[in-house]
């Protein structure tokens, strides 16, 4: 047995002896599920209190940062192996979201020892959740184009502009915020940097969005005049394009594996739904074109799925690579196509808001499915991951947007 | 909410994606010797001097030299004795320059038939001229009305004496102008077929050669009254449909990693001219209408390797996940192919559309590969029952 195989056993023994038996089956453990932490934090499922506590005993709430950051010390094989090994079970990771996801890796490798040390252990106790502070009202796809002012105030910045789809900005701690640190810089790339802020400093006001699902997981954040230590600034200053395009990689490539899920669970999902809604409980789905189509949806899942093994198998370093452009396309796109197909099979149920005649996992389908649209939006939309493809994989010139 | 937690080892963990590193030099030999030595532009050749052959039997038997021919053929059969996967990975290969030479044939359809279905006799006598390129064999299942080898063919094999006689036709056997046997799919009863090994030599068989689009040579077969022994059956007595359906996925397999290859060198020859080409001052490649048609292509290659490689795998370490990555593999790279060729034609513009130019015989391939094994439909159709619904 080689050291990882052993390892690998250990990890196995380890989630099935302690992960608490409620949350078996429940997640695909994609780094945005579960327990998100923060003084804000508004989950109260005591397992996964429990699980969460028992992760961050464990060290393994963020297993291959240094020990010295409140990690487990462990390679990125090892980390690989115990998510994996809790994605078999289908339970959550102890503790998910940006700050373990994006922000602390980006901070691994940009920050100072100060920020580190200030900033990665309680994300790794969930003591403190992170929020992204990136587009803005003109800045979405052409995101360079951002506004928010940070001017230099003796041992401060003070921050003046606005954010828009901060991620449940309402229920996190701090955010790191794009800011335009040289406004007379002389390309729209250069002159940002990225700052830290503490959501509860004064002039900083938070505002949900409500969405066509009506769900309200974004926010509008304003700043009025907020100042923030000097030190809290990453990286060089007005060299924060770099980072941001780093950060950028990580959501890629982790928004497309946190669709994932489990192999063939989309196409069990709308088969059951068909058999459900028309009545089929067993046996030939007697529409062809609708068997058609869910097959087609089956095998797109099976192709994606494979894909994100040969790209993990292939990675030679941790970091992601324009590839994730690819998983954020075609995972999004199979998000879609399965709740397209899960209410079109649906017909008519499909169609409850609440109330009566409809049941609970209809009502919550249909706004999954509403909420599905955003996902080639969201994290870069389709047409700029392909043009990230166009650019930096097939190698073709730019030309007018 | 709880949900029962299935742990299918099939689904736990994805096989081996990768390329060990004898496979990437095999691969990177491949690939260099094929570009030199067997360019697309040979189809043109071989159509246009009326070459009664249709492809280069000295190439063939170069192949053979370098081990490529036996890959997957047992060393007691005088073959490598390696895997499918590694006969894969010279497949793409030559499915980047559209090679005529009889890999599908011979090594998908004829070897693949007596591996898994032929007498140690039939193995002994014909894998190792197989590996050594010196014997071709196919199979013949398409007949008049009945595309893809129905279970119950047109074709008879009546009990004679102490064997049988065959009587029908076959139509599009690959290179069956050329093969040395042919087995054949022939009706041994009301509801059974039987394969059985067939020596075109013998004086009741006519093989006329057809004139296909793709530049790869099939023939019409036909047999009146031919007399086989019981030791030409392949596989056991009406048990022919099974058989050609195993033998069928592995061959959809191959295919599909011919198509992955053909995808990928159509794809590259497009990309290369849409940087060149200029149009309105500019390279016609910075036009973003192209370059998000070119992004879709490319993701549908992604995604086609992966798939072509986890069912190359299968044949070799997981024989019942067979049909359904068989199917997924056939079904996707089929649709890629047509995709990367419909746009490579697009893209070329004009000169595309020229007999002058290469690219046109990607098209006409992706048009006979679509169909060979079945459709994208009909391998959607078998995922569906695969699965339950």
């Amino acid at each position: 047995m080689t050291d990882l195989e052993a390892f690998r056993a250990e990890a196995r023994a380890w989630v099935v002896e302690n992960a608490p038996k409620s949350l078996w089956g429940t997640s695909a453990s994609g780094p945005f599920e579960g327990y998100w932490g923060g003084s804000k934090c508004e989950q109260t499922d005591p397992d996964l209190l429990r699980w969460r506590d028992l992760g961050i005993e464990k060290r393994w709430t963020a297993p291959s940062w240094p020990e010295e950051y409140g990690g487990g010390g462990l390679s990125r094989e090892q980390e690989l192996i115990i998510h994996e090994e809790m994605k078999a079970i289908g339970v959550p990771r102890p503790v998910g979201g940006q700050g373990l996801a994006m922000f602390g890796p980006v901070l691994l490798q940009y920050g100072n020892d100060a920020q580190r040390a200030q900033h990665l252990p309680p994300i790794a106790r969930a003591e403190v959740r992170w929020c992204q502070g990136y587009s803005e009202p003109n800045a979405g796809s052409d995101l360079a184009n951002l506004q928010l002012k940070a001017a230099r105030n003796g041992d401060e910045l003070v921050l003046n502009g606005q954010k828009i789809w901060t991620s449940h900005a309402n229920l996190s701690d701090w955010i790191y915020c794009l800011a335009r640190t040289d406004p007379s810089a002389p390309k729209k790339q250069m002159g940002i940097s990225v700052i830290l802020v503490d959501l509860d400093t004064p002039g900083i006001t938070v505002r949900r969005i409500d969405l066509i699902s009506g769900y309200s997981p974004f926010c509008e954040t304003f700043f009025d005049n907020v100042r923030v230590p000097a030190g809290n600034l990453v990286g060089v200053e007005n060299e924060g394009w770099t980072i941001a395009k780093a950060i950028l990689g990580y959501e890629r490539s982790s928004i497309g594996r946190s669709i994932a899920r489990q192999p063939g669970s989309a196409q069990r999902e709308v088969v059951a739904r068909a058999r459900r809604h028309l009545s089929v409980p067993e046996g030939v789905i007697p529409d062809p074109l609708l068997r058609d189509e869910l097959a087609a949806l089956g095998m797109l899942e099976e192709a994606f799925h494979l894909t994100l093994a040969r790209i993990q198998q292939s990675a030679e370093s941790g970091t992601p690579g324009p590839e994730g452009s690819i998983t954020k396309i075609v995972g999004s796109e199979l998000k879609q196509r399965r709740f397209e197909l899960g209410m079109k099979v649906a017909g008519a149920q499909g169609l409850g808001w609440e109330g009566p005649g409809f049941d609970e996992d209809d009502l919550q389908y249909t706004r999954d499915w509403l909420r599905s649209r955003a996902s080639t939006i969201e994290g870069g939309s389709s047409e700029i991951q392909k043009n990230i493809v166009s650019k930096r994989v097939l190698g073709l010139p730019e030309g007018k947007k | 909410m709880t949900r029962a937690v299935t742990r299918e080892t099939s689904e736990d963990r994805a096989p081996s994606l990768l390329l060990n590193e004898e496979q990437k030099m095999l691969s990177k030999t491949a690939h260099d010797f094929i570009r030199s030595r067997g360019p697309a532009a040979r189809i043109r050749s071989f159509r246009d001097s009326g070459d009664e052959v249709g492809f280069s039997r000295e190439l063939w038997g170069e192949m053979a030299e370098l081990g490529w021919l036996g890959l997957q053929i047992p060393e007691r059969y005088q073959g490598m004795g390696l895997g499918f996967f590694d006969l894969a990975v010279v497949l793409e290969e030559s499915g980047r320059e559209l090679m005529p030479e009889p890999f599908v044939s011979t090594l998908l359809l004829g070897a693949q038939a007596l591996l898994l279905g032929g007498s140690e006799q039939q193995k002994r006598a014909l894998l190792p001229g197989v590996a050594a390129g010196d014997t071709l064999v196919s199979v013949g299942y398409e007949e008049a009305g009945r595309q893809g080898g129905a279970s119950l063919p047109a074709m008879l094999a009546n009990e004679s004496g102490d064997g049988f006689e065959l009587s029908g036709e076959k139509l599009h056997v690959l290179d069956g102008h050329m093969a040395d046997r042919i087995i054949v799919s022939a009706a041994t009863s009301s509801h059974g077929c039987t394969l059985f090994l067939i020596d075109p030599a013998q004086p009741s068989v006519t093989v006329t050669r057809q004139s296909r689009i793709d530049g790869l040579s099939s023939a019409i077969v036909r047999l009146e009254g031919v007399p086989v022994k019981r030791d030409a059956m392949v596989g056991e007595l009406d048990a022919g449909a099974a058989l050609l359906e195993a033998v069928f996925d592995r061959a959809s397999v191959g295919l599909a990693a011919q198509m992955l290859g053909a995808s990928e060198q159509a794809f590259a020859d497009t990309i290369d001219y849409i940087k060149e080409r200029e149009q309105f001052g500019v390279p016609i490649g910075s036009f973003q209408a192209l370059q998000h048609r070119a992004v879709s292509v490319y993701t549908d290659i992604a995604l086609t390797r992966s798939v072509v490689l986890a069912a190359a795998r299968a044949v070799d370490e997981s024989p019942v996940e067979v049909p359904r990555l068989a199917s997924l593999a056939q079904a996707m790279a089929s649709d890629t192919f047509m995709h990367a060729a419909k746009e490579a034609i697009q893209m070329h513009g004009g000169i595309g559309v020229t007999d002058a130019h290469d690219i046109g015989f990607y098209m006409k391939r992706a048009q006979a590969s679509y169909m060979m094994f079945g459709t994208p439909a009909q391998h959607r159709k078998r995922w569906a029952e695969l699965h339950g619904y």
